[in-house]
Formats: structure tokens, C-alpha cells, sequence
């Protein structure tokens, strides 16, 4: 009962933040839409998706609510660090931060060296025809939303599995209260995925990483579902580290039997040219779709949950205020049906990358038979 | 593009967060909630085992007891019978020793009776000599006095003799 209530408790924040987020945006482009009678929700949409210098809560612009977060950055002069707050909500190249005598801008959560002088549109920017910046980038260290989110995951996986394995020492090894929930996790973990893939003799090994793993994506997935807007494995960048990691352990862990498959495939003679380019070509598809499946799953939820709300705002551009309260009812029953599939998602995701770097550790050291 | 373009300071901040996350993990939080549910799966199936060994353990004690009380019955029901016969033996044997026993003192005791009787009679055959020389003494003396005096001795010594 306490976790229904929890969870539409969690489902109304988010739709509500959501709605405060996108409800400004609707007025500030008031003008726009006032010719065209529409509302593009791509904007709102991109911006959530992607990662960002500050943690928006809501208001747009000046008036914007957010937490700035500290900005690194590694510049042609070193290193160099301010507070996100000091583009003050710019977010279109107008605002120029000066440090060490380099000026830097910032355009759709970028950081460019800003040029000398403002164009006509007060850009510090140039843009190509396509409308791409020209100007060149300092690498990006920032403390962003999605790094915060990373370390608040940090935070709870310590928290919790501290808690649970000091549990075991003063309970006498009975699980109670919190090691009660986690520990099925734990041994799901253990039996069903490192287990059932990698074999009875040399699964040990990979259990700590698997769990970890595990756990990482699951809490991020989690994480994304709840209204501080974090979207961090729905971020190619994270998913692909995880997927990279997932590699790195294969290989590191992969047998001669492994490596002969690979460069002596058991094929006839002839075959063998064709087939050892495909089976190399095999060792990077497979942590490849493990990156694409999560990132693409995860953004996709966050996507289609505020495509639904935002059918509210495209029916207040199209039609009026009425129109909106009418529409309402069915976007939220919309919502509320994709976010508990989203829940779902959440778990089912976390459990498929697990499974499947369990797979293919499995097979790297799979012993010849 | 922007969606799946990976930025480096994502790519940065994730490795060493992620593999900080690992190895912390693995020493404070894995390895103690792993040891320690082994611990406890090794723990439940010594328990079952040992529960199995008891009870055939067990199994085997009773049909043990079953045994030793079967024997025990047995041998009690031998003893019993044993004691029964031993009984009846000793009852028999001491019956015939007492009979031998009462035959002999019976025996003995009619052998002093006769000896004593032979005895008697030897000392009653002596005494009636003595008692006939006596009287014949005294006859013999009353004679020498007087007729009346002897009837009288006679009688006396009759009488006398009666008493005795």
C-alpha cells in the first residue's frame, strides 16, 4: 500500500514539475505560436534530454529556477573552473563568461571560446549555413546534471549496501528490513545471471562486477523516473562507458578457446577469410548494442512521457485553454501508463545489460568442449 | 547528432566514478553480503543434512532399542523359565533331603527308644532282682518272727511293690 502511494506520489511530482517546466516555455513563445496556432514540443523535450550545466527546476530565462553546477573546463591556457550561474540562464551564445583572459559562451549546453564581438543577433557565435557553431570548444569537464546524478547514484548504491552488509554482522546473518529487499536482488544477481551464464566453476569471479553493474544502471534508470529530471543512462556518453567496461572485462577475461573461435574459427579453409573479419567484427557489435538497446530504451521513455504532456500545450496552442483541460485527463492517463511501463523498463533494462555482459563473459571464458 | 554524440566529460566523470563505485563496492559492500550469505546457504544445507543424519540416527536407535528390548524380553522369559525349573528342582531336591533327613531321624530316634527300652528293661530286670533278694531277705527275716508278722511284712512289701 505504502509503495502505490509512493509511487503516484513520485508520478504526480513528475507530471507536475513537467507541467511547470513546459507552462512558461508555452507563454514565452507566445508570439510564435500566435502566428503558426502550434507548439513545437521539440525544444522542451531536447533540453530535458540532454545533459546541462545546471539542474532546472522551472521558469525560463532570467527567471529560471535551477542549481548552477561548477563548470571545468580544459582550455588552451589549463584549466579553468566557474560556477554555471555565471552565464546567468544563457543559454544562446549572448552571455560572455571571461577567465584568463579567454571568453567563454555557452549555446544548447555547449561551451564554446566566444568570439570578440557580438553579431547582429548579440551571438557571440558564428554559425555555418547549416546553422552549426564554428567556433571551437575548450574540453568539457563540467560537474553536469548527469555527473550529479552519477554521484547521487554513488551515493545511495554506498549507502545502501554499506547499511545491508553491516546488517549482517549485527542481525546474526538474518536479513531484515532493508538486506530483506536487496538480498533476493543480490542472489538474483548471483544465481540467475552470473550463474546460469558464465558456469557453476568460474562465475565467482565476475560477481562483484555484474551486481555492480547492475545496481549502477538500475538506480540511474530509477533515478531518471524521478522529477530532478536526470536522464543520465539515457546519455550515450554513460552507456557507453558501461559498454566499453563490459568489453574491456570479456577480453581481459577471455580464454584461448575465446581467442581461437575468433582467429581460427572452425570452418573449412576457404571460409576462414571471410569469417575471422566478421568474428572480429563481432567482439565490438555486441557492447555496441548493449550501449544503443540501453540508451535508446531509456531515452525513449523520457521522450514519449513528455511527448504525452505535452500534448496538453499543443492543444492550449491549437485550441484554447479549454481544450487543454479537456485533453488533460487522457495525456495523464497516458502518462501514467507509459511511467509504470517505464518502472518496468527501468528494471527490465538494468536486468539486460547484466544478463548479457554475463553472456558474453560467459563465452569468453567458456572452456573447449 | 547531438543525442549520440558522447562528451568527454561524461565519458570522464562515469569511468572514474563507475570503477571508484566497483571497487568500493566490492570491498565494503560485496564481499561481506556474498561471504555472508554463503556462510548462511553452507550454514542451511549442514542444517538439513545434519537434520537427515539424525533422523536416521534415530531410525536406526529405535529399531536398536526395539531390538536390545526384544532380546531383553527374550532373555528375561529364558531367565524366568530357568528360575522356574531351578525351583522346582531345589523344592524337589529339599523335599527328598527332608524326607531322607526326617527317615534317618526317625530311624535314630526308634534305635535310642530301643536302646533306652533295652536299657529299661535291663535296669527293671536288675531292680527286680534286687527288690526279689530284698523281699526274699526280709521274708526270710519275718519268717523268723512270727507268723502274723510275717503275713503283714507280706503285705507291706506287697504294696510296696505296687507303688513302685
Amino acid at each position: 500500500m505504502l509503495k502505490k502511494t509512493t509511487l503516484l506520489t513520485l508520478l504526480f511530482s513528475f507530471v507536475l514539475t513537467l507541467a511547470n517546466a513546459s507552462a512558461p516555455a508555452v507563454s514565452e513563445e507566445h508570439s510564435e505560436k500566435e502566428k503558426s496556432g502550434s507548439y513545437n514540443p521539440v525544444p522542451m523535450i531536447m533540453h530535458h534530454i540532454a545533459d546541462a550545466h545546471e539542474i532546472h527546476f522551472w521558469g525560463e530565462g532570467e527567471n529560471a529556477f535551477s542549481i548552477p553546477l561548477p563548470v571545468i573546463l580544459w582550455t588552451n591556457n589549463g584549466l579553468v573552473t566557474f560556477m554555471a550561474s555565471e552565464f546567468h540562464h544563457d543559454d544562446a551564445g549572448h552571455h560572455v563568461v571571461e577567465r584568463k583572459g579567454m571568453k567563454f559562451t555557452r549555446s544548447h549546453g555547449k561551451i564554446y571560446y566566444a568570439n570578440e564581438y557580438a553579431d547582429s543577433h548579440g551571438s557571440f557565435i558564428s554559425h555555418d549555413v547549416d546553422g552549426h557553431s564554428e567556433n571551437a570548444k575548450p574540453l568539457d569537464f563540467s560537474i553536469t546534471k548527469s555527473v550529479v546524478g552519477i554521484f547521487v547514484t554513488m551515493l545511495i548504491l554506498l549507502l545502501i549496501f554499506g547499511s545491508v552488509a553491516r546488517s549482517y554482522k549485527t542481525n546474526g546473518g538474518i536479513p531484515r528490513k532493508l538486506t530483506g529487499w536487496m538480498e533476493p536482488l543480490v542472489i538474483f544477481v548471483r544465481d540467475d545471471i552470473a550463474k546460469a551464464n558464465i558456469g557453476e566453476a568460474k562465475y565467482k569471479k565476475f560477481v562483484p562486477f555484474l551486481l555492480s553493474i547492475f545496481f549502477f544502471i538500475l538506480v540511474l534508470n530509477v533515478l531518471g523516473l524521478t522529477p530532478l529530471g536526470f536522464n543520465v543512462t539515457g546519455n550515450i556518453a554513460v552507456t557507453l562507458v558501461l559498454a566499453v567496461i563490459s568489453l574491456i572485462v570479456t577480453l581481459i577475461s577471455a580464454n584461448k578457446n575465446y581467442w581461437g573461435h575468433i582467429f581460427n574459427p572452425p570452418v573449412p579453409v576457404l571460409l576462414k577469410p571471410l569469417m575471422i573479419p566478421i568474428e572480429i567484427v563481432g567482439i565490438f557489435t555486441k557492447p555496441f548494442a548493449l550501449m544503443i538497446r540501453l540508451f535508446a530504451n531509456i531515452t525513449a521513455g523520457h521522450i514519449v512521457i513528455l511527448s504525452l504532456i505535452s500534448l496538453i500545450f499543443i492543444a492550449q496552442a491549437g485550441s484554447g485553454t479549454g481544450m487543454a483541460w479537456g485533453v488533460s485527463p487522457a495525456a495523464f492517463a497516458l502518462t501514467l501508463f507509459i511511467f509504470v511501463l517505464e518502472v518496468l523498463v527501468a528494471f527490465l533494462q538494468a536486468y539486460i545489460f547484466t544478463l548479457l555482459t554475463a553472456l558474453f563473459v560467459g563465452m569468453s571464458v567458456e572452456e573447449h568442449h | 547528432m547531438e543525442l549520440v554524440t558522447p562528451s568527454i566529460g561524461l565519458i570522464f566523470w562515469t569511468t572514474l566514478a563507475f570503477v571508484t563505485l566497483l571497487l568500493l563496492l566490492r570491498k565494503f559492500a560485496w564481499k561481506p553480503i556474498l561471504t555472508a550469505v554463503n556462510a548462511r546457504e553452507e550454514n542451511i544445507t549442514n542444517a538439513l543434512s545434519a537434520a537427515e543424519e539424525a533422523k536416521k540416527e534415530m531410525a536406526n536407535l529405535t529399531a536398536s532399542n526395539e531390538r536390545l528390548l526384544n532380546e531383553a524380553r527374550e532373555e528375561r522369559d529364558a531367565l524366568m523359565k530357568e528360575a522356574r525349573e531351578m525351583k522346582a528342582e531345589i523344592v524337589a531336591k529339599a523335599k527328598e533331603e527332608a524326607q531322607g533327613e526326617g527317615e534317618k531321624m526317625i530311624a535314630s530316634a526308634k534305635a535310642t527308644i530301643e536302646m533306652e527300652r533295652k536299657a529299661a528293661i535291663a535296669d527293671l530286670k536288675n531292680q527286680v532282682a534286687t527288690l526279689s533278694i530284698d523281699i526274699a531277705e526280709k521274708v526270710v527275716k519275718g519268717t523268723l518272727t512270727g507268723d502274723d508278722k510275717q503275713k503283714a511284712l507280706v503285705n507291706e512289701l506287697v504294696e510296696e511293690v505296687n507303688l513302685n
